[in-house]
Order: structure tokens, then sequence, then C-alpha cells
């Protein structure tokens, strides 16, 4: 039913009454209420209410509300309206009236920014999608971070907090989405290659000649995209003309078909900022953002060492897993291992590269070939030196030194203290009692973390009570049972036909509800290292909170440790729940109390457990652990070493009959962890923060 | 119309079912089939385990007998049982005695979904025995030459408490199954769906990108399986963006962040 608006008299009344106390007869009601009669029923009355609202508190504001609420209702929806008002009504109770009257006054500006609220793509809500599709665009694992700068130095793609530049929401995102392949692009095919920094500083104004060349080189990127992804390099072009751009100026035209090529590279870009230095400086395009080739240059430089000795490394241990001996040295990979380039087919871009072993050729594992992935779009190419060794190939962190045995005053007949052996892998033996290792308590701590936490998840956890209660009640229907609510008709057919071929009818003719039993023992290794400051710790207590929460309604026994230490002397186990201790308030305080300390040695720590393990019963015995990194210690427990012995460690569980399983947040975690724990007991959450969320799930398909 | 009935038994395939050979398989199957041995398939789904026992079955030319394994599945359910027919009871073989007698070659899918103390009935016919004992019966079924015992299963993400036992696994020759490299996959998918190599071609590069992403959100990455339903799907005149969603983007996941970016990824080729 839609009412007529009211009338210029009735809105004069009304307002009479409800703004008695701030109208005058300088004041009067008339021309605010001739101000709203153009207005719909609905929003008049919308008005009317909330003029009443507001003058509960304050006839004044109700006043000055009811003065701006024409141009509001203008420029705002009414939801916005709403947001406007409460805003004032809070600056009032905070800082006074005439503050509040100022977000009164400033009406118009309220509501552009609610409308670019409303309509615009945020950086919160768009990155997660967005990291998906640059790391399913190709190989390297691209972040994506907000900064004020548009840009990528090859390992981040920064972008802006906001962008409001379109009235629709998914015209925005669509934005991000150009500014993010842009920046892909500009890895994938090679801009960095070369020395930019150099090669602009020659000009009179390096600044212009990088605009130049920024330009240049998006017409050239953005050829390579239509060759390569059509569907995105359509969604560009539109992009454009919805902001009446164009990807060159007409004076251009002539000169750039040298970049319209799949052969043209940067050089040729290069080479062009020379001949158009003196034209037209074009407008930057939306999606284009700023080069920083500085930036970007050292974030090369670092990468292209580590990788160029990564590869190495995996080639040799290639060739080790390939010959099942250790026999082959570094000197030998040129040998025995060849790169060769194929022509690129319907699918490729440029050539690819494939390796031979002994000429045979190799299907190398996913870590090695993200490798050359990785190599090949810094370089362009995989330098055959890279094949050759180069001293022994042991990458020496800075600052690294070798101490055997680190001072430490501990000495070997401490109370309390356990020996535990160690694998030397090089030697292939066990050094032992070589560590020294204390179970601590964890200092409780009084804060109201854990409570904090259950509130932050709270909808979580509600579901999670839900989900994990329905496996726990999991109602399972025993079959042929000699008692039971209902009749089993297979058995009964069965004995049946027995009795009839003259055998005995069996007694097993009942089906029962038995709630299936999970005979599951847990212990939850958690890295307490120094490297865990900050948000992993956070992450981590949380994701201890969420996991208890889960467990207490499961009912599987589980104890939870912390474990770090310095050196082979001072290993430490921090108690924070033993498996037959309840998950009480002392156990909270524990949880909170968890603070980081110093390094990372598994090893031994591995190697306690299952010996706490033994006097546990229980079908099924999980070791989970949470790990930001690999094994790492101060006195030379790190690298080769720290991972071969942790590894033993491991093996030694596995035989004691325990299944470890390792969750861990090091994103290169790809390249050590398949060998520790096998390919599939483990799992890579590239965001700590989503840890305390996805524990539950893992845990659930783990012992599911 | 109505289905066809056959016999479990006389399940022939009589017509080559289209299979693209990514290695030697073929040779590795015959050659443990012509020494009596019985072959373990490992693999991703939608790579084209079942697709190759079908090639195989009309290779040799025996009857595929297949049985879906799944937790309740009882030592009975594969061997037989007793049933009452009009008053009488009746041994009815399953299908694992059928296969044994007639010799068929026995597949069965996803192995280890079925439980312990069932797979161990499979036990004296994998080694080199090769008998089925029938106790109900006082049987004992000593398969002839003909008979072959195929099974299959996916090593990915398997949960700690199902696991396929060594003292089952030792007795298989071990095949291993995987995505095929991506001019062989253009290859397939250009036959099966009936697209163009262009399309094809573009359906591949889409299918890394999801395998890039396994681990990430996804636990695997596209099949080859979907691609195929894919092509159909566009040769039968549906848009692409739109047959990429439904046949693949909507079967891989439910979270709606990593949807909306496979979606971009899909929009971003077509």
């Amino acid at each position: 039913m839609n009412n007529p608006p009211l009338s210029v008299v009735e809105i004069e009344a009304k307002l009479d009454e409800l703004l008695i106390w701030a109208l005058s007869s300088h004041r009067p009601a008339r021309p605010l209420a001739e101000a709203l009669a153009p207005f719909t029923r609905a929003e008049q009355e919308f008005v009317l209410r909330w003029t009443d609202a507001i003058a509960k508190t304050n006839a004044e504001m109700a006043f000055q509300f009811t003065t701006q609420a024409p141009l509001a209702l203008r420029c705002m929806e009414l939801a916005g309206i709403e947001q406007w008002v409460v805003r004032a009504m809070d600056v009032y109770d905070r800082m006074g009236m005439y503050p509040a009257y100022a977000v009164f006054r400033d009406v118009e500006d309220f509501g552009r920014r609610y409308r670019e609220q409303q309509d615009g793509a945020s950086f919160e809500d768009s990155a997660h999608v967005l990291e998906l599709f640059v790391r399913g665009l190709s190989g390297r694992s691209l972040k994506l971070e907000c900064a004020d700068d548009v840009y990528t130095d090859t390992a981040s793609l920064f972008l802006p907090a906001t962008i409001s530049r379109f009235p629709d929401r998914n015209q925005n995102f669509g934005l991000y989405k150009a500014m993010v392949a842009h920046q892909w692009a500009q890895t994938r095919y090679g801009t960095f290659r070369t020395a930019l920094g150099a090669a602009l500083a020659n000009y009179p104004d390096p600044e212009r000649a990088l605009r130049i060349f920024h330009a240049l080189e998006t017409v050239r990127l953005d050829f390579r995209l239509a060759q390569d992804l059509a569907g995105l390099h359509r969604q560009m072009a539109a992009l454009r003309a919805a902001l009446g751009e164009v990807l060159f100026p007409p004076s251009w035209e002539s000169r750039v078909t040298r970049l319209l090529t799949a052969d043209a590279t940067v050089e040729d870009t290069l080479s062009l900022v020379a001949e158009l230095y003196d034209g037209e400086l074009p407008a930057p395009l939306s999606y284009q953002g700023t080069l920083h080739p500085e930036r970007a240059a050292a974030a090369i430089a670092g990468r292209i060492e580590r990788e160029k000795h990564e590869l190495r490394q995996a080639l040799l241990k290639l060739l080790h897993e390939h010959d099942g001996s250790d026999a082959a040295t570094p000197e030998s990979i040129p040998e025995r291992f060849h790169l060769e380039r194929s022509e690129p087919g319907m699918l490729g871009g440029e050539f690819s590269i494939s390796i031979t072993l002994d000429g045979k050729p190799l299907a190398p594992p996913d870590e090695v070939r993200s490798l050359m992935d990785s190599i090949f779009q810094d370089l362009g190419d995989i330098p055959d030196e890279y094949l050759t060794a180069a001293g022994d190939g042991k990458y020496c962190r800075q600052g690294d030194e070798k101490k055997e045995d680190g001072g430490w005053k501990a000495s070997y007949e401490d109370e309390g203290a356990l020996l535990y052996n160690e694998w030397d892998y090089r030697r292939r033996h066990y050094r032992k009692n070589w560590c020294v290792l204390r179970e601590l308590d964890v200092h409780p701590v009084d804060e109201p973390f854990v409570a904090r936490t259950r509130r932050k998840y709270a909808g979580l956890i509600h579901s999670l009570r839900k989900g994990f209660e329905a496996l726990r009640g999991e109602d399972k229907l025993l079959k042929r049972q000699s008692d039971g609510d209902n009749v089993d008709f297979d058995a009964l057919v069965e004995a049946w036909a027995d009795k009839h071929t003259g055998r005995e009818l069996s007694e097993r003719l009942f089906t029962q509800h038995h709630k299936s039993e999970r005979n599951i023992a847990v212990v939850f290794m958690i890295d307490m290292s120094g490297s865990t400051k900050g948000w992993i710790n956070d992450a981590e207590r949380e994701t201890l909170v969420m996991l208890c929460e889960a467990l207490e309604v499961l009912g599987d026994r589980y104890a939870i440790y912390g474990f770090s230490g310095m050196t082979r002397k001072r290993c430490e186990l921090y108690r924070v729940k033993r498996f037959d201790e309840a998950y009480s308030e002392e156990v909270r305080r524990r949880i909170t109390g968890m603070q980081p300390q110093d390094y990372t040695r598994m090893g031994v720590v591995i190697r306690h457990v299952t010996r706490l393990f033994e006097c546990i019963e229980a079908r099924t015995k999980l070791l989970i652990t949470l790990s930001d990194g690999k094994p790492d210690d101060y006195d030379g427990y790190r690298g080769e070493y720290g991972i071969e012995d942790t590894r033993q460690a491991l093996l030694e569980a596995k035989h004691a009959g325990i299944h470890p399983f390792c969750v861990t947040i090091d994103t290169e975690a790809r390249d050590y962890l398949p060998h520790m724990y096998g390919h599939v007991n483990y799992v890579l959450l590239d965001d700590v923060r989503k840890l305390p969320v996805k524990i539950s799930d893992i845990y659930r398909r783990l012992t599911l | 119309m109505h289905a066809r009935v056959l016999k479990t038994e006389e399940y022939r395939i009589t017509n080559e079912p289209y299979y693209a050979p990514q290695g030697d398989e073929i040779a590795l199957f015959e050659a443990a089939y012509k020494n009596r041995l019985p072959v373990l398939l490992k693999g991703p789904t939608g790579c084209g385990k079942t697709r190759f026992m079908e090639q195989m079955a009309w290779r040799l030319k025996r009857p595929l007998i297949t049985v879906s394994c799944h937790d309740d599945l009882t030592a009975s359910d594969l061997v037989g049982r007793y049933l009452i027919t009009g008053g009488e009871t009746v041994w009815v073989d399953g299908p694992m005695a059928r296969a044994v007698r007639v010799g068929a070659i026995l597949y069965l899918d996803e192995i280890v979904e079925a439980r312990k103390d069932t797979t161990v009935v499979i036990h004296p016919l994998a080694d080199d025995r090769r008998v089925l004992p029938i106790e109900k019966t006082g049987e004992l079924l000593a398969a002839p030459p003909e008979f072959c015992l195929a099974i299959s299963y996916n090593p990915g993400y398997q949960s700690v408490l199902k696991d396929l036992k060594q003292s089952t696994r030792q007795r298989f020759v071990a095949l291993e199954f995987n995505y095929p490299k991506p001019e062989l996959e253009q290859t397939i998918i250009a036959r099966e769906a009936g697209v163009d190599a262009a399309t094809a071609a573009k359906l591949v590069k889409f299918a890394g990108m999801t395998r890039n992403l396994k681990g990430q959100g996804l636990d695997e990455g596209a099949s080859t399986r979907l691609l195929v339903h894919a092509g159909k799907l566009i040769a039968a005149g549906i848009a692409p963006q739109a047959a990429c969603r439904g046949a693949i983007a909507e079967a891989l996941t439910d979270d709606s962040e990593m949807l909306a970016a496979v979606n971009e990824l899909s929009a971003s080729l077509f």
C-alpha cells in the first residue's frame, strides 16, 4: 500500500511538536517541512522517526539533522543515513555538541565515503582470491601486500588498500585483478631481466625515461597476455575502454609494432626508449602502477644466489637417489645432467627446458621443477654453468659460526636430565648420549587469552563442537550380534539357509547400535623457538585452544608439549598438558604462558616423545608437530645434519608404531618436509593466521 | 527404453575403448598377466585407471568384473552367500567367486576403503596359490590361468587409519598413474570430448593452473576426467566459461573464495 506523502502542513505540525525546544520565531519549522515535502512517505517517516529519537537526547542536534536531511536523502540510501546519524551521536557522546554538528554539516563528504565503501573493493576482501589467482597462473608463489605505491619487486605484489574508481564493486575488483595481472606479467615475461637502473641512468631525465619505458613495456606485456591468456586480455581491454584509456598514443603506432611479437624482449623495449624519449609522454594506465627497478634488483639478486645453490643441491640429491649411493660428487653433475631446450608447443610461450640424466629424460620432483621455473623467470633461461659445481657447495648463511661445544655450563649429571642419542648422517652412526633434555613446566600466566580466543572464534567453536560430536557419536550399526534391538536380516537368511542344509542355527541374528570407539592417543609438539615471536606465537596458542576444544568433545587422549632449547646440552621440553591431566584452568594458564624461546632441535624431542608413548595403550598413536621452519640449533644443528637427524628420529618413531605428521607455515617446507615426514604426512599453510581455523579440519581428516 | 540386463561375467568389452598410453604400462600389465601376477594401480582420481582396465580387458578378451569397495563391504559380499529362493537354499556367488570361476579380470576399485578384515580375503588369490577358499560350500576354487586380479587406490591424502598394509601391497605388481603430460592430455581431451586442438590446449592449461593450487586449499587439481566433461559441454554448444564453471570449478571445491579464484582463472583463458 503506497501511502501518499505527508503534506507540508502535516510535517510542520509534527516538527513543531518534536523540535519544540529548538524552534523559535526566528527558526520556524516551515522551511524544514517544505524541504521534506517532495520526498516519499517512507522517507519522510524515516526522517521524522530519527528526529524524534535524536530529540530525546538533544533538541538542537535534532534540528541540525532535520535541516540536513533532504541533502542526505539525495546523496545516500537510508542505510547510509542511519550510519551517518549513529556516527554523529557517537561523536556527540564522546566529544560534545560542536564536533557533532560538524558531522551533520559534512553530510556530502560522509555520503561520498559511504558510497565508496559500499561500491568500492578493498584489499582485505580481495586479497585471498587474488593470491589464489596469481598462484594458479604460474609457479612462484607471489605474496600480495598492501601499500601506498602500486608495484612489484618480483617477490611481492603491492596493491592499494581500496579501489573505488568505478561505481560498481565488481568493476573495482576487475581493476585489482588488472593490477595483479600486470605485475605478474612483469615477473613472468622478464621486465626485470636486465639492469634497468643502469640502462636508464644515462638519460638526462631518468624519471622521464622510466615512465616511457614503463608505457612501452606495458604494450609488450599486453601482447604477451593476448597470446597466453586471451580472456584476461579481453577483460583488461574492456577496462581501458571503460575508462577511456588507450594502450599507447597514436604517434607511437609505427614504432611499437616491434614489440608486438612473441620474440620481443625487454631489451627491445629499452632500445625503443631512446627513439621515443623526446616525443609524447603518455598518461599512465589505471592498472599500471609504478616501477621500482632498484627494489626488484635487490630481491632478484638475493634469490638468484640462493636458487642457484638450491638447484645444485637438488641435482646432487637426485644423483644420489638415482645411483643409490653417495658416491657422486658435485663435479660429476655437468657430466651426467643435461638441459634440453625444446620448441614451444601450442601451450607455451617461450621454449621449455627439460632435464636428462645419463641421457634418459628425468621427471624432476615438484620442488626442483618450481626451482627451475623460478630461475627461468628471473634469467630467461637456465645457464649451463648452473650445473657446474663451485666450491664445496655448502651455502653459508651470513654470520654462521660453527661451535662444537657452545660453552654452556650444563653438565650431564644434572637433576632430571635425560640423555638421548643423535644421528650423524655423515658418519652414519649415532652419537651416544649426545643431547641433554629436560622436561620443564610452562609458567602459567593469568590472562584472559583463552577466554578471548574462545570469543574470537565463538562461531567456529560452535560448529566444531557439532561436527566433532557427530564423529564421536558415530553410531555404528554392529551386525551379527547375539543381542540387540533389531533383527539382522542378512544374518537371519544365512542362518535359515544353514539350518536347512543341516548346520547349526547361528545365535548372532541381531543388530546393535554402538558408538564406535575411537582409540587414539595424540601428542602435539609445538615449536617454541625464537623465530615464532609475534604473530606466529599468537597463532600457535590460539590453535592450541581450538584443538583442546575439539579434543575435549572427541574424547581422544592427548598431550601438549612445547619444545625449544639452545645447544645439545640444553634441550628443553615444556609440559603444557600431560596425558593423564584434565583440561583444567591450570592447563589453560599454561597455554597462555607459552612464550617464544630459543632454537629448534627436533630430533631429541621426537625421541623423547617416542619414549613417552611407550607407556600409553592405544590402537593409534599420533605425533603432530606444529612448526614454522627447519630444525635449527646454535651449535651447527642445521641444514642437512639437522634434517637427517630429525628424519632418523621420525623413522624410529614409526618403528615404534607412531604416525608422525607435520603442520608447517614455512613456505620452503616442500624442499625438506617430504624427505623427513613422507610425501603425504605434512600440510603447509601459507598464512599462519589460518592455522587456528584449519587445524580441526586437518585433525579430523587425519583421524577419520 | 530400458537398461540392458547382463550377467556380470558376461560383461565383455567388444569395442576398443580409447586409451592413450602414458608409458609402458600396457606392456607391463601384459607381462604380469602372462605370469599370473596380480596388479596394483596407484594414482589420483580421474587419470585413466579404470579406462586402462577396460583397455586391457578388451586386449586380453576377458570379461571385466568391477567392485567398488567401501567401508561396509564384507567378505561374503565378495565371495558369496546363501539365499532363499522359493523355499530352497541356494548358494549365490559373489563377484569374486564368479570372476574366478569364469576366468575373468577382477578389478577392486579403491581397495583402501574396505575394512582390513575384508581385504585379507584376496590374499590367497593374490599370491602364487591363486585359490579362493569358500568355507560355506566347502569348495576351493583354483583360478584358471586367464583369471587376473587388479586393485586400485589413491595414495594422496590418506587417513592414518586407512592404509594399505604391507602384507597386502607386497603381493602386487604396482603401476603408477598420473595426469598425462600436457601434449598427451591435449590429444586425449580432443579425442574424448570432440573439441578442436586449441580448445583442448586451453583446457589443459586451465588444469595446470588448478594443479598449481593443490595444497593451497584444493585437495586435488582438476583431473583429466573433469576436463573431458568440460570439453563435452563445450562441444555441445555451452560457452567455455560456463562449461568450466559447472564441470570443473564447482566439482573441485565449495569454498567461495577458491571458487572465485578458479573461475577467474578460467575467465582469463577463454
